[in-house]
């Protein structure tokens, strides 16, 4: 046995006599660190690196088999999902290690961001940061569109009509992102470079660099309230703390850094093999155009932006908030790179993520159901409740037909069916009178198309009449107040004033 | 490494003890020895840069011109009067590996007789594609809900203009298109004015769709709708 070992440490020293980085590395492991660094908190970077492996090696296998080209990825994704062996679980940890990238590079950045860790002397780190998130997004989006599907094909779209937006380089714009004057196989061809080699030979240079400078300034120390940043005296401080409760990194805080990055790998296994793998959803043949794009989960917020700004600030706020959140998170460091670091005495700062969190969450949540979308079949596929047909004339039955033929229901919902884009009808005729529904349906408004060219005559009195009987049950239909006037006025010009308008409607 | 090893400290020897003006002299000989090298590494990348650049840049760098065709879409039998019907094309500028991406749809009105209109499947928003309901005669697009009437004007949603049209003729009995590139806000065939796209070919189409035209002006601000 002992002459093994022996034999081991001679095969060791063989190496380390021509290579030299046992010695250097091993210094490196056991770096004395402050002691309160030794956190639960201090654990995302090492995750993010770990699942940033995980990509690495399954996005090599899943190359293997993919086939980078238009007429064939989608058709090599099926054969992954269902001819490979475990072709789908490797498919699985991809994406899934791609959703968990994005959040634990998230909660990392709020870490650092709530720690002041960007201050003095780690500026760069922060710099070098911003840019390995957007490298991060940067590859969940290639990504997505390497995903060959409907999704990813009208991703591609959406992507080409924002860049045609920017002013006088919009064209060359699109046609250096489409590789083409379409859609097509130049198109794939370029985001699979972007996805294999460019970005991903950028994120492993800057992650090299991101933790050289851990190493070389030392993990940022547990801020405490009251212990304030200054360049002529921080690092002296730093020193003197790590001397006086400096552990070595390699055991005696790594340690939890491991046990977190197992748990991680162990959830992206687990998602991977609970919920299988993302798409792909119908082939991207843009002919079939009976489709709801959507992007992936880390997007979702910006398409809900996008459906709700006015058309008006639509194109400025598309390329102006950009430049201003990435110069912002830039700039912060070199503006605040001294001071308070503990969140407690960082209230603005406390603000901001509790601000962005919710905004994004909000959005996020809004584009998972996407109230704006008109629902393209709701007008053949819901029904209106019978309550609302109950006791009806034929008049207002035959309303109720022309409710559905004409498409009301994709955008209008009755009983909690059909589309949010417009108002509930539920109640519609104790909100408006039947003036305003005519003129409303006719001649459209406040984000409603105009019926007037679609509607005959006929048909219009029929849907009026149909609306009117929708008052929510026992409301009280809405009144015009100026007719009531008129009318009144007419019967007897003295007494108009006082009386109440009890009754009215149609 | 060995037998140049030991030489080098008495070389060094040999030469500092006796001329300390040589060195220098060496020195900065083979200091702008280097800086030429420096030099020349710079104009060989300069030239190299210039077919790599260029290589990259070579699809911005297309002529449009070139990119849009004429492809006939069908004899005109195939569009009943009065109807809206998808028909996809294969776009004139493709490569092998390009597979269905190559197939192109777009909507065709057959307004009546020669008069006809022809609407890219993009939606003037975002480029989604728009489906159209006979119905109630509008086009919608599923992602951000933006509407357009059947004469591919504005309705409402997002979208600050109306459908992008293709250029179109009728030849031998055919319909023809002039394409080939993406529709978008910046591309070629899509610089019209916005918001009308009423082509004004017989006066009887001309006053029917002026019929819209009201609509659109007035739809802007008045909204009967509670905030």
């Amino acid at each position: 046995m002992a002459s093994l070992k022996q034999r081991g440490i001679n095969v060791y020293n063989w190496f380390e006599r021509r290579l030299g980085l046992g010695k250097p590395t091993i210094e490196m492991a056991e770096h004395e660190v402050p002691s309160n660094t030794s956190s639960w908190w201090y654990v995302f970077g090492s995750a993010a690196t770990v699942i940033l492996v995980l990509q690495v090696v399954t996005g090599i296998l899943l190359a293997l088999v993919y086939a980078p080209s238009a007429s064939h990825a989608w058709g090599s994704l099926e054969f992954l999902d269902h001819n490979v062996r475990l072709g789908w679980f490797l498919r699985a940890m991809h994406g899934w290690g791609s959703d968990f990238m994005i959040a634990i590079v998230l909660i990392h950045l709020m870490q650092v961001f709530l720690f002041g860790a960007y201050k003095f002397p780690r500026e760069l780190t922060w710099i070098v940061g911003v840019f390995l998130l957007l490298m991060t997004l940067g590859m969940a989006f290639t990504g997505q569109v390497l995903r060959f599907d409907q999704d990813a094909y009208w991703g591609l779209g959406i992507g080409a009509s924002i860049l045609s937006r920017v002013p006088f380089v919009g064209g060359p714009l699109v046609d250096l992102m489409l590789g083409g004057p379409i859609i097509a196989g130049p198109t794939l061809s370029r985001f699979f470079t972007l996805h294999v080699f460019v970005i991903p030979g950028a994120l492993l240079a800057l992650v090299g660099l991101h933790l050289w400078m851990v190493l070389r300034l030392g993990i940022n120390d547990w801020p405490m309230p009251g212990r304030i940043v200054d360049k002529k005296t921080y690092v002296q401080e730093y020193h003197k703390l790590t001397e006086k409760t400096g552990i070595p990194f390699v055991p005696d805080a790594a340690w939890k850094d491991a046990v977190f990055a197992a748990a991680i790998l162990l959830a992206i296994v687990a998602c991977a093999f609970y919920f299988g793998p993302f798409g792909p959803t119908g082939q991207p043949d843009p002919t079939i155009i009976e489709t709801a794009p959507k992007p992936d989960f880390a997007f979702l917020w910006i398409y809900a932006v996008l459906a709700y700004l006015p058309p008006s600030l639509e194109t400025p706020v598309m390329f102006i908030a950009p430049i201003l959140a990435i110069g912002a998170m830039l700039l912060l460091p070199l503006v605040s790179g001294e001071g308070e670091k503990h969140w407690s005495r960082r209230p603005v700062a406390v603000l901001m993520v509790v601000v962005i969190a919710v905004t994004l969450g909000a959005f996020t949540r809004l584009a998972m159901y996407t109230p704006w979308s008109p629902i393209m079949n709701a007008w053949t596929s819901v029904p209106i409740p019978e309550s609302d047909l109950k006791d009806r004339t034929p008049l207002e039955r035959e309303g109720a037909l022309v409710l559905q033929n004409k498409q009301c229901r994709n955008c209008h919902s009755i009983g909690g069916a059909g589309g949010m884009r417009g108002p509930a009808l539920d109640s519609i005729a104790s909100r408006m009178t039947e003036d305003q529904i005519i003129r409303q349906v006719l001649q459209g408004g406040g984000n409603m198309p105009a019926y007037g060219n679609a509607l005959n005559p006929a048909e219009t009195t029929a849907l009026v009449h149909f609306l009117l009987t929708l008052r929510g049950g026992t409301l009280s239909p809405a009144i015009d107040a100026s007719r009531k006037l008129v009318s009144s006025n007419e019967q007897s010009p003295s007494q108009v004033h006082l009386r109440p308008s009890a009754s009215g409607g149609p | 490494m060995n037998p140049i090893e030991p030489q080098s400290p008495s070389d060094q020897i040999n030469v500092t003890q006796p001329a300390d003006n040589s060195k220098s002299a060496g020195h900065s000989r083979r200091v702008f020895l280097f800086k030429l090298s420096l030099l020349l590494n710079g104009a060989v990348g300069a030239v190299l840069a210039v077919p790599i650049i260029g290589y990259l840049l070579g699809p911005a760098l297309t002529k449009s011109s070139n990119e849009d065709s004429w492809i006939k879409l069908g004899p005109l039998g195939d569009f009943p009067e009065g109807e809206t019907r998808l028909v996809s094309f294969r776009n004139p500028v493709t490569t092998p590996w390009d597979g269905q991406t190559g197939d192109i749809p777009c909507w065709v009105r057959h307004i009546s007789g020669n008069d006809f209109q022809v609407f890219a499947i993009n939606c003037a928003h975002l480029g989604c594609p728009v489906r159209w309901f006979a119905q109630s005669k509008l086009f919608l697009c599923p992602c951000h809900g933006g509407a357009y009437y059947e004469d591919g004007s504005r309705a409402s949603g997002p979208p600050e203009r109306g459908l992008f049209v293709y250029d179109h003729k009728i030849v031998a009995g055919s319909l023809m298109i002039s394409a080939g590139k993406m529709p978008t806000l910046a591309a070629r065939n899509c610089t019209k004015p916005v918001l009308t796209q009423i082509r004004t070919n017989s006066t009887a189409t001309l006053a029917d769709e002026r019929g819209l035209m009201p609509t659109e002006g007035s739809q802007s601000r008045n909204s009967p709708w509670p905030a």
